[in-house]
């Protein structure tokens, strides 16, 4: 197959358009501005509709919009952006509605930097906004995955009706490497949306709403949304390991620390160090089974984050203290080198 | 195999280009590679560097701790780069700007004149593919011929046909100056 080279936020793009993306909605933010010049310059070409919206909140709602009158529909931005999304991010999640956010993390709190970072974790996978919802999440660890990953979001997002996230960063995302992008979608593939609001006429009218003053209404709504998560949690769990079969360290991490850990693995076992690696591709639904299934038989499980130890809270979940669970974390865009991480290995392994 | 390179000049140097076509040329051979650019405020007006990962595996890491090869295109870039290349590795300066020698024992020095050699050519703009072909010569990863091609991928197209023809004796240029050092 061609393979192009190309950077991560042209090849989401561009996998976007190719999964029958018809709507795209944005307000540009570095590390992801590529991601939006690509999708002004393609995607009105190819049928779609390239709106740089007034703010993010606009950019969301649009995206809600979008979703309700049935097309497939995506958003992205960058950290302090993905914050501004949150509420409209939650009015889709109760509405039942697939769309697609991408969020190439940066550093923060607050407005922070552009370098690479991780520290969106919580808000990704807990409900950034308000009430009891999930989305998919989704974290992609080179320019060939992210592309891969697009395509699986927006199928997942309408097999569930739950919005998805690729959750990446900037390294993810200014990063070229070789890409063999997917085949276009046939459009006829794309699965109906009878609940769209599409024009009533000849048949029943479709109503897509986040709420209902009514208690018990409102609870039937939400246990709607929880026996779906819980259907998401049985069905979708994706990871990946790396020599854990005789590991007596697990090194768990996801993302641009997943790829750089390989190396870490590499080195490690040219040392004779027993390390493997369990990398997540989904972080919500979360791989608690197989994390908790390698912690039965390793010595310990070291986490391997660039924050100060988001996913760390439910790999220790997951392990529930069946053996060590340290952390080596960093922080403000701060991306540690594989010779560093190895440093931190050599400490719990010999 | 596994081949890092580390190119770093100021702004304007063309250093990201450099990178670019050397990555190019790596996948049209079927290899893997990775190319990862410094993107943050040292790009405006100060530093830039891109880090360009060559392997006939797949990659993992595209942050390098010991590059094999650096390029420095000015005397702050190999001060900064010069402590981190690998035992056994290549440093290709631009003699041009940078006078001091390279302090290392234990890399193999390659002095470029790019600058002058860019004036010879006509257009001091491609002084980053002179600096290129001496790294590919000193680098053997790829040819000579495939970087010529890739970078006449990279652009033709893109209104700078005319510009072709220059950046190939460039590349050339730089790959016969390091004929030299090896």
């Amino acid at each position: 197959m061609k393979r192009v080279l190309m950077r991560g936020n042209e090849a989401i793009a561009e996998a976007a358009i190719r999964s029958g993306l018809k709507c795209y909605f944005c307000y540009p933010i570095t590390p992801q501005g590529e991601l939006v010049e690509y999708m002004a310059r393609e995607l009105p070409k190819r049928g779609g509709v390239f709106l740089q919206a007034e703010s993010e909140v606009a950019a969301i709602n649009m995206v809600y919009g979008a979703a309700a009158a049935g097309v497939r529909t995506m958003t992205s931005s960058s950290s302090p952006g993905i914050s501004l999304k949150q509420e409209g991010i939650s009015y889709i999640a109760m509405a039942r509605l697939p769309c697609v956010i991408v969020n190439m993390m940066r550093g923060g709190p607050g407005l922070g930097n552009i370098a690479p970072a991780q520290g969106d974790y919580f808000q990704a996978t807990k409900g950034g906004g308000h009430g009891d919802y999930r989305l998919i999440v989704l974290a992609p660890s080179s320019v060939p995955e992210a592309a891969e990953l697009v395509g699986l979001a927006f199928d997942l997002s309408d097999r569930y009706r739950v919005p998805a996230m690729i959750l990446a960063d900037g390294m993810i995302g200014q990063m070229m490497e070789p890409v063999a992008l997917p085949e276009p979608v046939d459009p006829a593939e794309i699965p109906p949306r009878p609940w769209a609001v599409t024009g009533a006429k000849g048949r029943p009218k479709n109503v897509i709403s986040s709420f209902d003053l009514e208690p018990e209404g409102l609870r039937r709504m939400n246990l709607v949304l929880q026996e779906t998560y819980r259907e998401i949690e049985r069905n979708e769990v994706r990871w990946e390991e790396v020599e854990t079969e005789d590991a007596e360290l697990l090194l768990v991490a996801y993302g641009t620390m997943g790829r750089i850990a390989k190396t870490v693995v590499r080195l490690a076992r040219e040392e004779g160090l027993p390390v493997g690696l369990l990398r997540p591709i989904t972080l919500w639904p979360f791989p608690y089974g197989p994390i908790r299934a390698l912690a039965e038989r390793v010595k310990a499980v070291l986490t391997v984050e660039l924050s100060a130890g988001q996913m760390w809270e439910d790999v220790r979940l997951a392990v529930e203290g069946r053996t060590e669970t340290p952390f080596y974390g960093e922080l403000g865009g701060v991306v540690p080198s594989p010779g560093r991480i190895l440093e931190e290995v050599r400490r719990y392994v010999r | 195999m596994e081949k890092s390179v580390v190119f770093a000049g100021f702004g304007g140097q063309g250093i990201l280009l450099a990178g670019k076509v050397l990555a190019r040329a790596g996948m049209n051979r079927g290899l893997e590679v990775t190319w990862l650019p410094s993107y943050g405020p040292e790009m405006r007006g100060g530093t830039a560097n891109c880090t360009v990962v060559v392997a006939d595996a797949p990659i993992g890491s595209p942050v390098v701790d010991r590059p094999d090869a650096l390029v420095a295109m000015n005397a702050p870039s190999l001060d900064r780069f010069e402590p981190r290349v690998a035992e056994g590795g290549v440093i290709v300066v631009n003699s041009s700007l940078v006078k001091r020698g390279i302090g290392r024992p234990d890399v193999r020095a390659i002095p470029v004149p790019a600058n002058d050699i860019a004036a010879e050519l006509g257009n001091p703009r491609v002084i980053n593919m002179v600096a290129l072909g001496a790294l590919v010569r000193a680098l053997a990863v790829v040819s000579l011929e495939d970087v010529v091609a890739a970078m006449e991928e990279e652009l033709r197209g893109k209104g700078r046909d005319e510009l072709i023809e220059l950046n190939r004796e460039a590349l050339r240029r730089g790959f016969s100056e390091a004929e030299r050092y090896t």
